[in-house]
């Protein structure tokens, strides 16, 4: 899960990184009070999980409490490379910058580790430092057991070759930093611009942090950090229920087990749709093994509930799981959503291989439901799924 | 032959005595593998009975390797404690474990893996977030279900567990020497390569299916590696054309981060190094015949 840079500054001021203060608010008329209390004068920042929003103009000083409201008005609900801001952050102004660094620690998953990345050229885009100017990014690996102390700190400030003067301030915000990425479980936490001001403090001006959805059972305050009013309803509907859904913008709808098994769905069926007028996967769901009646009623729920959706394919290679319990779910499924008023007229392909298959087949034969269509290979049952999808 | 698990393994189950723990060992047990023992601290000196097979629990992989000489260990141990499990088969220096658990934080699985590196690598770590390995006819090592096909001279290795069951139903004619499924999150301890070194070295495999997923670069780098050292064929498929960059699609590692990690990618890079990839996974098993049979 990304963040807002609100929410990164916030966990960085819990751990004792440098930031300034600042406060999010989403009506212009509160940033008057919000920049009072900063002392009559503040910096207007969009908040939108993209980069280039200053470029956008979505960051605006405000000379008086009058001119941040006005900019406020200005920057609320402006679009930012497809972002709409529904918040902005009042903040701080920065006392005059003398120089922006560059500091983050991140997952390398191809090295299994993760990785300190400091440079002196910090305030521009890092890929693009990384790319033209490789030698002024410093990339150090960290020890997931030992982490960072302020020794191995100072080895980092040392590789990027921060300037004298500030050497000693960098290595302790790498340390402050690092407890951040640890206590928090990041996957990445990067401060940038990291800025020297003329007292010759350094302070984390900007930031980023991604944490990481498998540590929520040990991170209790995560769940509130969530962005509920981005999410896709029906993303936010599937994750009420405990299914891994993500929304994509075609119109076969798909169910299957297995995430492995779910993409490769998708991919079958785009290529289907190839010659079926270009239809596409409507979205991703994973039910998982064991797929019971109510966890299949709950998946076509969501998908049938989805008005992109034109036909749907129900893709299931039961391994632990056995086919005649993932028809009768599907079965069962279509009782309940009658039973609850749903008027289903969605056609449905249904693909049934290994574990008890012919047991599944034949209860879905039996069952001879007018929306329910058997094709017993995944590439005819994608084939017929975007054929009625395109037909539709 | 086969690679990393055979009928002379002798497997203990790290959380045996939990409900998943309890089906899987009654499956592995059905499929011949030889389980030898559980492991749980607080029920350890008493045993579970798998349908007339006594199966003891110990209170530790130490006491339970020096008690019976396993060698393998699955575990199924919750996320919250999985950590602590692994670092303890680790200490053990048991010589493999196979971590089935979904839903690991990815620092407690960076810390387990630099912990076991600290070790000299004594444990080989399978997953996690697998479905475990299988040699059929000899041995099971997880939850891949032991009926699908039969002893054989494919090799497979996958980050996907369902796609592993697929292709092995495709070609379970042939049948399989081993197939391995090695996870899919963003750490993981036996990668692409390392299953395909072992394959490449395994007298009783012929051809190698290898299957992967979008997110990181590990296919890529299985692909230099097949160019440089696999001189036995493969065969490749690649899962999440269609994924949306920034997405995690149902694995924890499968995600496309800006343009790195696509599927396209990875099939571009197998291609370069010789393998042939199938754009399905029937259209993989057509390939992987017409190899056999030329």
């Amino acid at each position: 899960m990304d963040l807002f840079e609100y929410q990164a500054r916030d966990l960085f001021a819990k751990h004792g990184v440098p930031v300034l203060a600042g406060e999010v608010i989403d009506t212009p008329e509160a940033a008057r009070e919000a920049t009072e209390r900063l002392g009559g004068k503040s910096v207007v920042k969009a908040q939108v999980k993209v980069g280039g929003r200053g470029k956008a103009g979505g960051v605006k000083l405000a000379a008086t409490p009058d001119e941040a409201v006005a900019r406020a008005t200005d920057i609320l609900g402006m679009d930012i490379k497809g972002h709409t801001v529904h918040k902005v952050m009042i903040a701080e102004t920065a006392p005059e910058i003398a120089e922006e660094y560059y500091v983050s620690y991140l997952l390398d998953r191809t090295n299994r580790t993760f990785l300190a990345m400091a440079s002196v050229a910090g305030g521009m885009d890092i890929e693009e430092v990384a790319a033209t100017t490789p030698e002024k990014l410093a990339k150090v690996p960290v020890d997931a057991n030992e982490g960072v102390s302020i020794e191995k700190a100072r080895e980092i400030v040392a590789q990027a070759q921060f300037p004298a003067e500030v050497a000693e301030k960098v290595a302790e915000v790498l340390v402050t930093l690092w407890k951040t990425f640890i206590a928090e479980d990041a996957l990445l936490v990067e401060v940038n611009p990291l800025a020297k001001v003329a007292s010759g403090d350094v302070l984390a001006l900007d930031g980023k942090v991604s944490l990481d959805a498998n540590a929520e059972f040990r991170q209790a305050e995560h769940a509130a950090l969530e962005d509920k009013d981005a999410a896709n309803p029906l993303e936010a509907a599937a994750k009420a229920k405990g299914l891994n859904y993500v929304k994509l913008d075609g119109q076969v709808g798909i169910i299957g087990n297995g995430a492995g098994l779910v993409m490769s769905t998708l991919d079958v069926v785009a290529y289907a749709g190839e010659n079926h007028g270009g239809v596409k996967p409507a979205n991703f769901l994973d039910i998982g093994g064991g797929a019971s009646a109510e966890v299949m009623a709950n998946g076509l729920e969501i998908i049938l509930g989805d008005p992109d959706v034109k036909s749907v394919f129900v893709n299931v290679f039961g391994g632990i799981t056995a086919c005649d319990e993932v028809a009768k779910g599907i079965v069962q499924a279509l009782e309940l959503l009658k039973s609850k008023g749903e008027d289903v007229t969605k056609p449905l392909v249904v693909r049934l291989d290994g574990n008890n298959a012919e047991l599944g087949r034949k209860i879905l034969s039996d069952a001879n439901h007018p929306l329910v269509q058997r094709v017993d290979t995944m590439d005819g049952a994608a084939d017929k799924a975007a054929e009625l999808a395109a037909a539709k | 032959m086969a690679i990393f698990l055979t009928k002379d393994s002798k497997v203990i189950v790290q959380g045996m005595t939990g409900a998943t723990g309890m089906k899987h060992t009654k499956l592995m047990l059905g499929d011949g593998t030889n389980i030898v023992g559980g492991v749980n601290p607080r029920k350890a000196g008493t045993s579970v009975d798998f349908d007339g097979t006594e199966v003891p629990v110990f209170g530790t992989v130490a006491e339970a390797m020096e008690k019976t000489g396993a060698n393998v260990s699955v575990l199924f141990v919750p996320p919250a404690f999985a950590k602590a499990a692994v670092v303890e088969a680790i200490d053990a220096e048991i010589p493999l474990a196979v971590v089935i658990t979904e839903g690991i934080a990815v620092h407690d699985s960076a810390a387990f893996w630099a912990y076991a590196k600290s070790k000299g690598n004594k444990t080989r770590i399978i997953g996690p977030n697998c479905p475990g390995l299988i040699t059929p006819g000899q041995s099971n090592a997880g939850i891949i279900p032991g009926d699908i096909t039969k002893p054989g001279r494919i090799g497979l290795v996958s980050k996907s567990g369902t796609l592993t069951y697929q292709m092995m139903y495709e070609l379970r004619d042939i049948g399989f020497s081993s197939a391995v499924g090695i996870g899919g999150d963003p750490v993981i301890g036996t990668t692409h390569i390392d299953a395909l070194e072992a394959f490449q070295a395994d007298p009783d495999t012929d051809l190698i299916v290898m299957i992967g997923e979008i997110g990181g670069d590990a296919e890529e780098r299985a692909a230099d590696y097949i160019k440089a050292n696999v001189t036995k064929p493969v065969v490749g498929y690649v899962a999440g054309f269609t994924a949306p960059e920034g997405k995690t699609m149902g694995h924890a590692g499968a995600i496309v981060s800006g343009s790195s990690g696509t599927a396209q990618a990875k099939k571009e890079a197998l291609e370069a190094a010789g393998v042939k990839v199938g754009k399905t996974p029937s259209e993989t098993a057509r390939l992987a015949r017409q190899v056999l049979g030329g």
